[in-house]
């Protein structure tokens, strides 16, 4: 999310209080088995998900809260049949509605209904600008159908994002997926390196670039957007490891960020689940403001007060929040700890240590990629990889 | 899990003279719990001053930077000029990328 600061005459104050952001997790299923996917690694064993009743209700009390916008995500969100049925729920009450979407499941009938129904956007994933190395990625013949459905989307006359993940494999491909937006028309784009949670913890020592691949891509990034300016936008997710400061996690824990996973857990963001010692809500059993305002969960790293050295002391603490809570516990196995990326944390080798441990590693090790058989299987695997 | 995003859209876009429109998949709505107006877009919102709201309110796909200012003018005449202010703020909105 970004935030506006106006010129003193006209300042615009960050927003901070009522949950802006609500990702609906619609469902687990999809067609894709991206290995860096963002959803649990164990979410196979996961509870039932939500019908389209509950969805309804979960729509109408977190507006009521102040949420704003509206992620549609997944699992891949065209799997439901009902989504026409929640966007144009969304867009009555008031929402600015987006479909995060890899294209599979769509045509362009669905995108005309989508727009009817007063969806706003839609972010289209690619896995590469590449076919074959989309597809590979995916797991899945996929590519041919996601740029006419690019294509489509802008045919329906949405604003369209184009999302790349980057890592390792394709990051020396990024021109190409540049060029590949341009020609798709896209009003942004965004490069999205992997993040080290879930399945792309499991796949890090495959997934995460060096040092030079991740400086160079930066060059280009900049290249184009000096170049495109007002056509297109680019936005460059930081890989953090790279980093000698921790990224501000999810604008602060339970800041501005509610996430609904299938089975209606309530989470401050997508990695919480995996945290020792507590208790997540659902959506099922407590209301929207119970959650957000009086619960636990969405309280315990809410602030600073829970903060240790060095990030009580530190005068970067509010710029910061002392980093992500999930990848502090990762690391450290103390979800209160200071995120190693912080070369201010005495455990910052760790970091250090699995970019060396990636560095060392070939193509030769196996991908693991996301789907139920290896849920099953790697659900253990993970709990030890993770302290 | 993070949302951190660096913005590299940073190089000065020129403010034009002809008309001005809010950009694509923008739009503006208040807010009765934040008790203000937001600019909406995708994956983003900014809460905007009483003054910012005015300003791009006036952006119509019809009026142009100078048509703005003098609306503001008519409006709050007991401000003084405050074609220079409209201007000032129209120029960040549309190097942000808010108006095209």
């Amino acid at each position: 999310m970004h935030e506006g600061g106006l010129p003193s005459s006209t300042s615009a104050i960050p927003l901070i209080k009522p949950p802006l952001w609500l990702l609906a997790e619609l469902t687990y299923a999809c067609p894709l088995q991206c290995a860096y996917c963002s959803n649990p690694v164990d979410y196979a064993g996961h509870g039932k998900t939500m019908d389209t009743e509950t969805w309804l209700r979960v729509l109408r009390d977190a507006r009521q809260m102040g949420a704003l916008q509206l992620g549609l995500s997944g699992g891949e969100p065209l799997v439901r049949q009902d989504l026409e049925v929640l966007v144009t729920e969304a867009t009555r009450l008031g929402y600015y509605s987006n479909l995060i979407t890899s294209g599979i499941g769509m045509d362009a009938e669905r995108a005309r209904s989508l727009k009817a129904a007063g969806l706003d956007h839609i972010q289209v994933s690619f896995q590469s600008s590449e076919a074959n190395q989309n597809d590979e990625i995916a797991g899945m013949r996929a590519y041919a159908h996601k740029v006419d459905m690019a294509r489509a989307v802008k045919a329906a006359g949405f604003p369209m994002v184009l999302c790349f993940v980057l890592h390792r494999d394709n990051l020396h491909r990024l021109r190409e997926m540049l060029d590949l937006a341009i020609d798709l028309e896209a009003d942004y784009v965004e490069l999205a390196t992997t993040q080290y949670y879930g399945w792309a913890l499991l796949n890090r020592d495959r997934l995460l670039p060096t040092l030079e691949q991740v400086r160079e891509a930066e060059t280009v990034a900049n290249e184009y957007q000096a170049r495109l300016r007002s056509k297109m936008d680019i936005y460059f997710v930081v890989p953090d490891y790279y980093e000698n400061r921790p990224k501000p996690c999810m604008n602060g824990w339970g800041s501005v960020f509610l996430l609904v996973t299938p089975d209606g857990t309530a989470l401050p963001c997508h990695a919480a689940r995996q945290l020792p010692g507590f208790e997540f809500p659902n959506v099922q059993t407590s209301s929207i403001k119970e959650i957000w305002q009086t619960s636990d969960a969405f309280n315990r790293f809410r602030g600073n007060a829970w903060m240790k050295e060095p990030c009580a002391s530190c005068p970067e603490k509010e710029k910061d929040y002392g980093g992500c809570r999930c990848q502090a516990f990762q690391f450290t196995g103390d979800a209160a700890a200071t995120d190693p990326v912080c070369d201010k944390s005495p455990l910052r080798h760790l970091v250090d240590e699995a970019i060396s441990s990636a560095r060392t590693t070939t193509i030769e090790k196996p991908i693991i990629f996301r789907n139920p058989k290896n849920s099953d299987r790697h659900t253990v695997k993970l709990a030890e990889l993770t302290k | 899990m993070s949302e951190a995003k660096v913005e590299y859209a940073t190089d000065y876009k020129p403010l034009h003279d002809g008309s001005l429109n809010l950009a694509r998949g923008h739009r503006i709505q208040y807010e009765q719990v934040q008790g203000c107006d937001v600019l909406l877009y995708p994956e983003g919102v900014v809460q905007l001053s009483e003054s910012a709201a005015m300003i791009l309110k006036q952006v119509d796909g019809q009026r142009t930077v100078i048509d703005i200012a003098a609306e503001l003018n008519r409006m709050f005449p007991e401000d003084g000029d405050l074609t220079a202010d409209v201007r000032g703020f129209l120029e960040v909105a549309h190097a942000r990328g808010w108006i095209a």
